[in-house]
């Protein structure tokens, strides 16, 4: 009677399990319109990528192009459900339906591609990197054998660190934790001796501590992050959507349109530019991804252009003071690539 | 007449009224639903799987963790497999569980006991102690002690030091690590035949007590013949241990046993918690006995010790056994919040390896069998206990 009682306990469990990730039928974009508002995943509190204001709503690089995104889908970039998760909670998270995409400085690699999700536009170029305390007085990585190193749960830091340590023949103790909070608490707190993650969060994490001038940043980089939004496999023309919200915003920094002038440039006779915004005579650049043929004067009229969300949440303009460095365009030596609108 | 036309009409309710046919038909009906359902969700999970790519199974669990682990019971390292890693993560729970259920059965004694005290000073604290520690959520009991009290022992360059033995400081508490030498097996043997003829003296003193009313301090005989044994086996055997010290190193102490700080104050919190529960089960099974249990063994001039430990507790576990069970059973799973703080326990390290490989599911399965199994053997043993103390009383 007991075993029968267990077993009927653990069938009902099984079952809440596989409710939550039960299957949607239609199309990803059919049904952010139904419910009127995209579910953006977004960091729990980084710094320059997703965390509160002093007003308390949320601003950074991944916030904005969630609602560039939304812009894109609804001509409104308001129509955004946050969706606040841990690293380690991510992936199911976006698998099992309960986000449209992920856009939380995510890094692209060949397992994560396969296993359920995808990944094409890369909006930040990072690796990873190591932040200590100044009085250690150490100057590379190298000098770090034998160190407790504190770490987010759920990241490719973890593997890489692992790996890296390994190769250089040298020991250390990972302390890992699930929220960026608690990583940043422990670390904060004297627990390790050194933090690892991307150079980003790294900087971004140092303005959260209790003295950011008595931390570090070491000059290495262990790894390469190419960080970007992620959509589940299986619904291209969402796929194709998210993509292309990131090479637009590329193309509109490269053609010099921004969110103070996007307006005036609906009277250029520039053919690129026409393009881009849709105003070409029978153009079809928007309706053939599902949009509207204004999107591209939605987006940046909501956020601006690529350079425009680097500079105000990362760059000069913000706490981070980040340079441009690989996530320049191409033209100024940088990484960032458009594809070509047309 | 109209008898039979009433029964006509009544026909169908009358069917439905009689107990054997509502018994069958509503198991039935339970039945098929059940079934319905459980098909819609098997067929849900395969439609999940094949949508998002994977292939379910447990072949995934051979494959390589790639990831480090700061605590395990067993030789383990990033070239390690994902199955070796969830037992590191299993053994770390049970590691946890074992000692919060040693620790809160000992504090929760203590309170219990406290609580009924005549001492004004032991009484109130007792009672302060069970009303802070019970109306405060496990979690936060946790982040007490890891944030509030451990983290702010000193960095490693200044730990606080016992006699350069043993070291504490934020990083953990350090101990001399028992390195087994050649005469271990001397010792060892000679340990457990020492231990061997205890119980045998043990059983004889009690015999004599018994039948003279003498008492003999049994439990000093027992530990010098262990003692004894133990020292000849030294003799013949030679070095059976020698210790590593902790040493200063660049960033923390080098060698000795490692407690880690996430491993202490999940333990302590889990102990401090639960003990608050154990100490009003304890109270309760004290105070569920009649008041003149307690009356007589006094007046037959027992000492109020005697009376603890021979007439009150031996009645007073009856009643405390099956409720101490279900909080056995909540500090193995409340374990789990070990994630909080980066305790790498099978919760923990599951997520770890779901989150690398995709395989949710399984490691879901896994993470249920698990803790199924702790509670199942948890409880098997507490009934077997039961049993027991019944059969003595009667």
């Amino acid at each position: 009677m007991r075993v029968r009682f267990i077993t009927s306990i653990f069938g009902v469990l099984f079952c809440f399990l596989v409710f939550s990730f039960s299957a949607y039928a239609q199309g990803t974009l059919d049904k952010i319109r139904k419910n009127g508002a995209l579910r953006c995943g977004v960091n729990t509190g980084l710094a320059g990528f997703s965390a509160p204001n002093d007003k308390g709503e949320l601003v950074g690089f991944d916030i904005d192009y969630c609602k560039a995104i939304a812009a894109a889908v609804f001509g409104d970039s308001r129509k955004v459900t946050y969706k606040p998760i841990s690293g380690k909670q991510r992936f199911s998270a976006l698998q099992s339906g309960e986000l449209d995409v992920l856009v939380r400085n995510t890094t692209w690699t060949i397992s994560r591609d396969t296993k359920g999700m995808n990944f094409r536009a890369i909006n930040y170029y990072d690796g990873q990197g190591f932040m200590i305390r100044a009085s250690l007085k150490l100057s590379s990585v190298m000098d770090l054998d034998g160190a407790s190193i504190c770490l987010q749960a759920g990241t490719t830091s973890e593997l890489n660190l692992s790996d890296y340590f390994r190769m250089m023949g040298m020991n250390h103790t990972s302390v890992v934790l699930e929220q960026v909070e608690e990583v940043n608490a422990a670390y904060d707190s004297g627990r390790c001796d050194a933090y690892s993650g991307d150079l980003s969060a790294m900087y971004s994490a140092r303005l959260v501590l209790s003295d950011p001038d008595a931390h570090v940043i070491l000059p290495e980089i262990i790894s390469k992050e190419p960080l970007g939004p992620v959509v589940r496999e299986g619904d291209d023309q969402w796929f194709d959507i998210v993509s292309w919200v990131h090479y637009v915003l590329l193309e509109s920094e490269e053609l010099g349109i921004t969110q103070a002038n996007v307006n005036q440039m609906k009277g250029t006779k520039n053919v690129r530019i026409r393009r881009l915004l849709g105003l070409e005579k029978r153009g079809m650049i928007g309706t053939d991804l599902g949009l509207d043929n204004d999107w591209v004067i939605n987006i940046v009229s909501a956020v601006g252009n690529y350079s425009e969300i680097f500079e105000r949440n990362l760059g000069q303009g913000s706490r981070l003071g980040i340079a441009r460095g690989q996530n320049a365009l191409w033209s100024d030596g940088g990484l960032q690539y458009p594809i070509p609108i047309r | 007449m109209a008898t039979k036309s009433v029964f006509n009409e009544m026909r169908l309710s009358f069917l439905i009224g009689t107990s054997g046919f509502r018994r069958i038909f509503y198991q039935v009906l339970v039945s098929v639903c059940f079934f319905v359902f459980c098909f819609w969700v098997w067929g849900n999970v395969v439609d999940n799987f094949h949508r998002s790519n994977l292939v379910s199974g447990f072949s995934f669990l051979d494959g390589r963790a790639g990831f480090d682990i700061n605590q395990s019971l067993i030789p383990y390292d990033v070239d390690s497999t994902y199955r070796r890693a969830l037992l590191v993560g299993f053994l770390n729970t049970l590691l946890v569980a074992v000692c919060g259920i040693l620790l809160s059965s000992f504090i929760g004694l203590f309170i219990g006991i406290g609580r009924l005290s005549h001492n004004w000073l032991i009484r109130s604290f007792s009672t302060l102690y069970i009303e802070i520690f019970r109306n405060i959520p496990p979690l936060l009991v946790i982040f007490f002690w890891y944030l509030g009290v451990l983290a702010i022992l000193p960095l490693p360059r200044n730990s606080l030091s016992f006699f350069d033995i043993l070291f504490l400081n934020n990083r953990g508490f350090f101990l001399p690590k028992p390195i087994w030498e050649g005469g271990f097996s001397y010792v060892f043997t000679a340990f457990v035949i020492g231990l061997f003829f205890s119980v045998f003296v043990w059983r004889w003193i009690t015999g004599y007590h018994l039948k003279t009313g003498k008492e003999l301090p049994r439990f000093l005989i027992s530990i010098a013949l262990i003692a004894s044994f133990v020292f000849f086996g030294r003799l013949f055997g030679g070095e059976a241990v020698v210790f590593e010290y902790p040493l200063i190193g660049t960033f923390n102490l080098k060698g000795g046993l490692i407690v880690s700080p996430e491993f202490l104050s999940l333990t302590f919190a889990l102990s401090f918690y639960t003990a608050a529960f154990i100490a009003e089960i304890v109270r309760g099974g004290i105070l569920g006995m009649g008041h003149g249990q307690l009356e007589a063994a006094l007046s037959i001039g027992l000492s109020r010790f005697h009376v603890l430990r021979f007439v009150i507790m031996p009645q007073a576990l009856r009643l405390i056994i099956p409720p101490l069970t279900s909080q056995y059973l909540n500090i193995a799973k409340n374990s789990s919040l070990a994630i909080a703080i980066g305790y790498p326990d099978l919760v923990s390290v599951g997520g770890t390896i779901f989150n690398q490989s995709g395989q949710i599911l399984e490691i879901v399965f896994i993470w249920m069998l698990a803790y199924l199994s702790i509670s199942l053997i948890t409880s098997v043993f507490m009934n077997w206990f039961n049993t027991r103390m019944k059969l003595i009383d009667s």
